[in-house]
């Protein structure tokens, strides 16, 4: 990777165009807007060539690293492959020149693989019915509640305020309750990092809408009692949301509608193979047990029909799968989960030594070369040595049990090659540290840039370009 | 076993891993799984098919959809893509990349975040610009919430009638389960009326308003005295704007509105069947701290060498957890780079020339309407690409002769006008060969 | 170990008074800052604003975390100090002479319940 310094305004010269835009004639047209609704200031807008534009993307993207690049061991992510033929069936101009409120008689073939879509996810997840409009994951999750709010106050039972959650939950769960008008009750969870049933007990009762968890959960454990956690939310009148982030080990080996789950989200970016874009855009379909069917056909959540170019990358997937393959995906998953962890657990804490599903969390390094004198390498620094490797980091820092948590998730699409560089490249990352844990603490050493100073950036915000002129 | 092209895995390497391991089988690997839930037999799924299979799958199913020759909008545009957008798009180390925490090797996706949010504050005139949203709507939604959270006791946010039916159908969607109250602004003469909007206001609950820039009839709306008010009463203006209009049309700024949201898919993101498209939102310095969503700033770092960060992280979903203004976490990257390399080849020319072309196209296909006789005019209200006509034919038959001759237009509105949207893509022929079709409708 | 300072009143939730007639004058301990590290903003509150004793006030902001502040006595805030505001690591480099907000307070007797440096001297030593 190279450090490249523009940013496209700086290229602008005044006369330059990268547009190719027909004339048109339309004779009798005379007239323009009043000057009153015509704006004063002009906009900046940057003035290239075609070929400034090109060069200065390419040159953005050769500072980027992505899953074709190399490995994303980024748990609660699943940074799986994601296919080119999605790529070659998302960009068919047939379907790009679709309006979303054209007459439904053009639209028989969207209609059918929305139809087929929500089939095949039913059959993966044990739900019934879907809804395709969510965007995003924490979108998904934010209608979920909504149904879950929707349910009990169609039976007229208002008092249903507050939703439960593990405490070793991701923040958008607790944000996505706030934004329902839901209250957050936390339960704990044991030492073996499994939701305290006993805890859970006393915290059900008529004021809970229900519980929202993921399994496995955010340690990549199997909540075994989910039957039984199952069976008490149900008796309180509650409902049971599934997270499913962590959907992937499932695939192909259990389904959370088996397991008593009402609602759940997918993320088609992660679960599914579509790509995560930098940032989105991604689906986040939900779906629900067959009560709830109505409910869910009735939230307008987003502009049209949810993301439909994504749609049609997950469904190329899932005909890639078939029933065939997709059998092996969640184990192979799970594999090689295990195998990273148990051949790591010598050099990095291991808190929970149980078999885990697709990812697991280590706690830090077990030694971090810490003395007297100086810190020990903390969970960042072996994050952004790992940067000097060629290697994303893994997710760091979460779930917030561990003060010094690593959560690695392979995924499938994972070779034994890649596995075994990666796991060098742990122990080495240890063995510096052991030795001399300024060299992890410094790094990256081999990225375009260092270590950015994040305080001044957040003290003295500047969001735009030409805000510079403004900070002083 | 056969091979499958994702799983790289061979019986061999299952083997080693599984001794490494210490199990005998991939299953025992499962056993923490209680027997009941353990998933048996076949998944209810299509068999596996090849990609040839594939394509020819979607190939079969494309053509039983029809392109239509759109002269509609209703939130979702047919704008000219440059050839330069999808090439840059899909280059792997921005397609398969993931959400730029790691910023020392994501400083590509930072880069263009910093420019989407420049270009945006620049095309609004405000300060501060957010990563992107999901879509226009749920922008609108966000800026409810923000809103509320930024009027302390106050829970009333009004909507303008003129705003889309799905704009509105969204925001009543998350203003429900908040508790949000919402009231409409009513329309006078094809515009958002002032005084309703003022006689709203005498309740003293109102947190803010969130009023078209350009309304679903087409109309321009002029704005003066919105801000006014809205601030006398110590509340907000939110403006839903369309962003390729702005490069012309007064901003929200110089209407001085303190938020402004919409879809950039304006911005040459193909219909695609409504998504994904990508919502926008900017506000005023003041407003920065309660603004959802992913901020890129700029940094330096050890070396003194500029670079990209997510700033004001603080205010986000993962640290705030439930005190967050909203628990968006990911935005539309992608979208936001297409938008960002549209504008940059489009440049101020560009912009100025779609909307010339569009306004022409539209002013054009305007009088063609009239002409034939099977209209009638609902306004005098200016109007740039989109436009209302009252129908002296019957609606649907209408709609059904368009559509029959490969045509999409005549857009119901709850008032039983038709909406028509004419872009720099379409061209007189076009539009003279649907005037042609027009004419044949019998009342 | 923390500098705590004699003569002003403690909360368990770390923010300190100093008591001016009916003012009580309040910021965040020394030890709060410190958990926080290097404070990138204070959320402040705005004049005339009203809290009871124990309810939010604001956060304290930094890169990776954010941490409520709660405000020890009941009344409406007369002032705030905008240096705070806009050079948050004064909170860091002089956490007790970094005053946040100023409240009037409607019912002084809420600082028999609020700790002295000896008490939270001992809180914090834990």
């Amino acid at each position: 990777m190279k450090y490249y310094d523009k940013l496209i305004f700086e290229l602008s010269r005044k006369g330059r165009c990268g547009y190719s835009l027909p004339e048109q004639q339309f004779p009798g047209v005379t007239g323009a807007l009043p000057a009153e609704l015509l704006r004063e200031k002009p906009a900046l807008l940057p003035e290239v060539s075609e070929v400034d534009v090109v060069r200065h993307y390419t040159n953005l993207s050769q500072m980027n690293f992505g899953v074709d690049t190399g490995f994303y061991p980024l748990g609660s992510c699943t940074m799986k492959y994601n296919p080119k033929i999605n790529e070659e069936i998302a960009a068919m101009p047939a379907f790009g020149g679709l309006h979303p409120l054209q007459p439904e008689c053009t639209l028989e073939g969207v209609k059918e693989i929305y139809d087929a879509m929500e089939k095949s996810l039913a059959a993966i997840t044990g739900m019934k019915h879907f809804t395709f409009k969510p965007c995003a994951g924490a979108h998904g999750e934010l209608t979920g509640l909504m149904i879950m709010r929707e349910y009990h106050m169609r039976r007229g039972d208002t008092a249903r305020v507050k939703v439960i959650v593990p405490d070793s939950a991701h923040g958008t769960n607790p944000a996505s309750a706030a934004v329902c008008g839901l209250q957050i009750v936390v339960v704990k969870s044991k030492e073996d990092g499994l939701v305290d049933v006993e805890d859970l007990k006393p915290l059900l009762g008529p004021d809970v809408a229900g519980i929202m968890m993921t399994n496995p959960n955010t340690l990549g454990l199997f909540e075994r009692d989910i039957k039984q956690i199952a069976a008490l939310v149900h008796e309180a009148g509650g409902l049971l949301y599934y997270d499913g982030a962590n959907m992937n080990p499932l695939l192909g080996v259990a389904r959370p509608g088996d397991m008593g789950f009402d609602i759940m989200h997918l993320n088609l970016h992660k679960t599914f193979s579509t790509p995560h874009g930098g940032g989105g855009p991604g689906s986040g379909p939900v779906g629900v047990c067959d009560k709830l069917g109505d409910i869910v056909k009735s939230l307008q959540t987003s502009a049209f029909n949810g993301n439909f170019g994504v749609i049609l990358r997950a469904y190329a997937y899932i005909l890639m799968l078939g029933r065939q393959n997709i059998k092996m995906a969640g184990k192979l998953a799970t594999l090689n989960a295990n195998y990273i962890k148990e051949s790591l657990k010598d050099a990095y804490k291991l808190p929970i030594e149980s078999v885990c599903k697709h990812e697991f969390v280590f706690d830090g390094l077990i030694n971090d070369g810490g003395t007297e004198e100086k810190h020990g390498a903390t969970t960042l620094d072996v994050a952004k040595r790992l940067l000097d490797y060629g290697y994303h980091a893994p997710t760091i820092y979460f779930p917030l049990l561990f003060h010094q948590a690593m959560m690695i998730e392979p995924t499938e699409t994972e070779s034994k090659e890649t596995l075994d560089a990666f796991i060098d490249v742990m122990h080495k990352i240890a063995a510096e540290a052991a030795e001399d844990p300024a060299i992890l603490q410094e790094a990256p050493h081999n990225a375009p840039i260092t270590r950015p100073d994040e305080t001044a950036a957040a003290r003295k915000p500047i969001l735009k370009y030409q805000d510079e002129a403004l900070q002083s | 076993m056969p091979g499958f092209c994702y799983f790289p895995h061979t019986e061999e390497d299952i083997r080693e891993m599984l001794r490494k391991i210490g199990v005998d089988s991939l299953d025992d690997l499962n056993a923490d799984i209680p027997a009941d839930f353990v998933y048996k037999g076949e998944y209810d799924l299509p068999d596996a098919l090849s990609e040839q299979q594939v394509r020819e799958f979607f190939e079969g199913l494309a053509a039983k959809n029809t392109t239509l020759k759109v002269f509609a909008g209703a939130g979702a545009y047919d704008h000219y893509t440059p050839s330069v957008i999808p090439y840059i798009t899909s280059r792997s180390e921005f397609l398969t990349a993931y959400t730029p925490y790691q910023c020392e090797i994501s400083q590509g996706t930072l880069r263009y975040i910093f420019e989407f949010q420049s270009l945006v504050c620049s095309l609004t005139g405000l300060d501060v610009a957010n990563a992107s949203m999901y879509d226009g709507p749920t922008a609108a939604a966000e800026a409810m919430r923000m809103c509320v959270a930024s009027a302390r006791k106050k829970n009333t946010v009004l909507l303008s009638a003129g705003l889309l039916p799905n704009v509105r159908k969204v925001v009543e969607t998350y203003a429900k389960y908040s508790g949000i109250n919402l009231e409409y602004i009513a329309l006078k003469d094809c515009r958002t009326s002032l005084d309703s909007l003022k006689a709203l206001l005498e309740s003293g609950d109102v947190a803010g308003a969130i009023v078209p820039g350009i309304n679903r009839l087409g109309i321009i709306e002029d704005l003066s005295g919105f801000a006014d008010a809205l601030h006398g009463a110590g509340a907000l203006l939110a403006e839903y704007c369309d962003p390729s209009a702005l490069a012309v049309l007064k901003t929200p700024a110089e209407w001085g509105a303190d938020i402004a949201v919409g879809d950039a898919q304006t911005l040459g993101i193909p219909l695609c069947y409504g998504g994904p498209y990508v919502g926008f939102m900017a506000c005023t310095q003041a407003h920065m701290r309660k603004l959802p969503g992913r901020i890129v700033g700029e940094a330096r770092d050890s070396q003194g060498r500029r670079c990209f960060v997510l700033t004001l992280q603080a205010r986000e979903q993962h640290i705030r957890r439930e005190k967050a203004t909203s628990n968006i976490c990911s935005n539309q990257s992608l979208m936001a780079l297409w938008v960002t390399v549209y504008l940059s080849l489009m440049g101020p020319q560009g912009m100025k020339e779609v909307n010339d072309l569009s306004y022409a196209g539209a002013h054009y296909l305007y009088d063609r309407l009239l002409e034939t006789g099977k209209f009638r005019k609902v306004s005098d209200a200016p109007f740039l690409k989109e436009f209302a006509l009252e129908p002296l034919v019957d609606a649907k038959a209408l709609q059904n002769v368009l559509c029959e001759a490969g045509f999409f237009g005549a857009l119901l509105t709850e008032e039983g006008y038709v909406t028509f949207c004419v872009t720099e893509k379409r061209t007189k022929e076009e539009i003279d060969a649907m005037i042609d079709v027009i004419k044949e409708v019998r009342e | 170990m923390s500098k705590i300072i004699e003569g002003l009143l403690y909360s368990e939730s770390h923010e300190w008074v100093k008591v001016e007639g009916d003012i009580a004058v309040i910021g965040v301990t020394d030890y709060a800052q410190a958990e926080m590290g290097d404070i990138t903003y204070v959320d402040a509150p705005s004049e005339g604003d009203e809290f009871g004793k124990g309810e939010e006030f604001g956060a304290l902001e930094s890169v990776k975390a954010s941490s409520d502040m709660y405000c020890p006595v009941s009344g409406e805030v007369v002032e705030v100090n905008a240096d705070v505001v806009d050079a948050p690591e004064k909170v860091n480099e002089d956490a007790y002479g970094a005053w946040i907000i100023k409240v009037k307070m409607s019912d002084p007797d809420e600082l028999s319940a609020l700790m002295d440096a000896a008490a939270y001297k001992a809180l914090t030593d834990k």
